[in-house]
């Protein structure tokens, strides 16, 4: 034993970990639930209506102030012969697949975040920049982020994107469901342009009671499934079509919130840091009768 | 009891040839930096919306800690279980993991759009984040470690402060300051180190569960729920192996005495851990039924069971195996062989299983990402040498009698 007595051992132990116990449980509990709001909004898409004329990606890239080419530009087609993403210079883009019935009417399917009930970006971020805001949209908060790109990795639906060639302040971008026309009271920029009233916006509730009359009434038109009512414990953003899903380029997820396990693992494990604490004592207890051993044997 | 050895700064040429060679690695590498930091992270790595982490997470970070595990199970080993008998290596095992947590942190801070910003954790907090929490645990353990080391500094430098000119007024001061906080350490280090044991518990597992939050994303033979517990058990089993992989190379790069013993029984505990790693790897294949993946022939496949067979199967045989515990060559291979395992499980974990929904090309890394990689791997071999230069880590067999010598907890003979 060094020059320190067994009961100084304790004594400081003590201390420490008594210190350590008041200052953690505050901070290490768990958060509190997510509270997501009753009439949060939504957008209903209805792939069957959808046109794929792209003034929803012309109008996104005007509201967001990203470069755009003009107007007319956006009548080619041509475009839809390779699949493409949501990237940094556009928060959304529209595909084109096979049709499902008639040959002569591809199905058209905008590709934007879903705005997750449960948002698997909100639960991995480390710093807390991403947010599940009361009316639905999830939004990122640009003064947090490091750039660590956890929300990329966990994202169900691989939409953030990321400015790879800025050095300095590189943004994660995706749809913010236009929060800021939102908060005036102006409808996103998307579904205000499109002709063809292909996207409906409001209440989440709502629009699924829209979707279940068109299904209802219209059961040659679309298949018996509202893709988002459900999907990643289930999201603002949902989807009608005529075809599966799987075939329009949607990920077949399971219902389960996308962090899954995650969440409920880490604070089990840091529940009021009582496990963490536990195993110090542990320690130091194997450690403390250890010592005393070998005293005992000098 | 007596002791034939004590830590001393290790003596002879720093300078040899692979000593040159690592450092033209770390210049490589050091170019590459300069272009990462000018025009972003995109410009030497080859990282996509869909593939948005490469080697730098996956190798440097992942891999990293899992290989400076060596640390923690070396302190509870010789600390908390007390066995004194292993203290030569104490020393050396705790400069590894305290380099090896630097250059993971190093690593995530290269690899973050807004590096500048690397201490938000510290302050913005997101508790359901399992980024946030080994964050937090990584950054409270290389302070740990830091802690640790400084009663090897104390020991070297008290008395011994000799800043010329100017600075010569400050070598009072600092050496008061040593052995001040050379007496605090006396009386609290046992706190430190349990706290190192149990951080490093908490973040080797959280490791675990970054990737679970990716679902679907990641192959089914690696998605596992008890992905934590396995990364914890073969950090547990792969820190021995890293203390004598790095104690064989050392001592014979140095001309060091042999200390064939301590490594032979350190060599004896590496069999059961892994056996409990391997039961657990098995034990979830069998119930999840992941075995199906493994009857076609895939990168998946192949990786996966590269990863067990010579990872873990060959070396647990040869842990078990006195031949191979006695045999300087046969420790090194068993040792490296498991080391390879783990990284390659790691590896596996984050590059091989993650498969982004909309696969543009598959994840490649780029030699700009590879250069860096190398350099921080090279840059913190040679930082171990120097240290050992200078710090007295390495145990050597006493020169001159001296009068019977007690250690402290930390294991250090004054």
């Amino acid at each position: 034993m060094s020059s320190q007595s067994r009961r100084e051992f304790l004594k400081t132990a003590g201390l420490i970990g008594a210190g350590a116990a008041g200052l953690k449980p505050k901070n290490a509990q768990a958060a509190p639930k997510k509270v997501v709001a009753d009439d949060r909004m939504g957008v209903l898409i209805d792939t069957t209506v959808c046109i794929g004329c792209r003034r929803c990606e012309y109008a996104c890239k005007i509201a967001h102030d990203l470069p755009t080419e003009p107007e007319e530009s956006y009548n080619d087609r041509s475009v839809f012969e390779t699949m493409r993403r949501p990237d940094e210079s556009a928060l959304t883009v529209v595909n084109e697949y096979p049709p499902a019935h008639n040959p002569n009417l591809p199905t058209n399917v905008k590709v934007q975040c879903m705005h997750c009930d449960h948002p698997a970006c909100v639960s991995a971020c480390i710093v807390g920049a991403f947010s599940k805001e009361e009316n639905g949209s999830v939004i990122w908060d640009e003064s947090l982020c490091i750039g660590c790109r956890y929300c990329m990795v966990a994202c169900p639906f691989q939409i953030p994107a990321n400015e790879y060639y800025r050095a300095l302040q590189p943004e994660i971008r995706k749809c913010d469901f236009c929060f800021e026309r939102t908060k005036e009271g102006l409808i996103p920029a998307c579904v205000d342009i499109c002709p063809v009233e292909a996207l409906t916006y409001g209440k989440r509730f709502e629009l699924i009671k829209l979707a279940r009359k068109k299904i209802e009434s219209n059961p040659q038109r679309y298949i018996d499934h509202i893709y988002g009512q459900f999907e990643a414990g289930g999201t603002s953003w949902m989807y009608l079509a005529g075809q599966e899903f799987t075939n329009l380029g949607l990920p077949a997820l399971t219902n389960e919130p996308a962090p899954g396990a995650t969440e409920s693992l880490q604070h089990a494990i840091f529940a009021y840091f009582i496990p963490p604490a536990l195993l110090f004592s542990l320690l130091g207890g194997i450690m403390w009768i250890n010592r005393k051993a070998d005293e005992a044997e000098e | 009891m007596h002791h034939l050895t004590e830590p001393r700064p290790v003596e002879g040429k720093f300078l040899t040839p692979t000593v040159i060679a690592l450092i033209i690695i770390v210049l490589n590498g050091l170019v590459w930096l300069v272009i990462r930091f000018l025009f972003g992270i995109g410009a030497v790595a080859n990282l996509t919306d869909q593939y948005p982490w490469g080697i730098l997470k996956g190798v440097n970070v992942a891999a990293g800690v899992a290989l400076a595990a060596g640390g923690f199970t070396t302190a509870a080993l010789t600390h908390i279980f007390h066995k004194e008998y292993f203290h030569d290596i104490i020393r050396p095992a705790l400069l590894l993991a305290f380099l090896g947590y630097m250059f993971a942190g190093m690593s995530v801070v290269i690899d973050l759009g807004r590096f500048y910003q690397f201490w938000h954790p510290l302050v913005f907090w997101n508790g359901n984040s399992v980024l946030f929490e080994v964050a937090i645990c990584v950054m409270a353990y290389v302070t740990v470690l830091g802690i640790e080391f400084m009663p090897i500094v104390c020991e070297r430098f008290i008395g011994r402060v000799n800043l010329k000119g100017v600075l010569s007024i400050f070598n009072r001061p600092i050496d008061l300051l040593l052995r001040y906080s050379d007496r605090i350490l006396d009386k609290t280090l046992f706190f430190f180190i349990i706290t190192g044991v149990v951080l490093s518990c908490l973040h080797q597992s959280s490791l675990g569960a970054l990737m679970m939050l990716a679902g679907q994303k990641v192959h089914p033979l690696w998605q596992s729920p008890i992905s934590p517990l396995m990364f914890l058990l073969s950090a547990i089993a792969v820190g021995f192996p890293m203390v004598i992989m790095q104690t064989i190379i050392t001592e014979k790069s140095l001309d060091l005495k042999p200390s064939t013993n301590i490594l032979a029984n350190l060599g004896k505990y590496v069999g059961p851990l892994l056996g409990i790693y391997l039961a657990s790897k098995i034990g979830d294949l069998v119930i999840r039924e992941t075995f199906v993946y493994l009857t076609s022939f895939s990168v998946a496949s192949v990786m996966w069971t590269i990863e067990i067979l010579f990872g873990v199967i060959i070396p647990l045989r040869m842990f078990f195996w006195d031949k191979v515990l006695t045999s300087r060559p046969l420790l090194l291979t068993a040792s490296l062989l498991l080391i390879m395992g783990v990284f390659l499980n790691r590896f596996n974990v984050f590059i091989t299983a993650y498969k982004p929904l909309y696969t543009e090309t598959p994840y490649w890394p780029a030699l700009g990402e590879i250069s860096i990689s190398l350099g921080l791997v090279a840059l913190q071999i040679l930082l171990f040498r120097a240290f050992i230069f200078i710090f007295p880590v390495m145990s050597q067999p006493i020169k001159h009698l001296r009068t019977k010598t007690k250690y402290a907890i930390r294991g250090v003979i004054r």
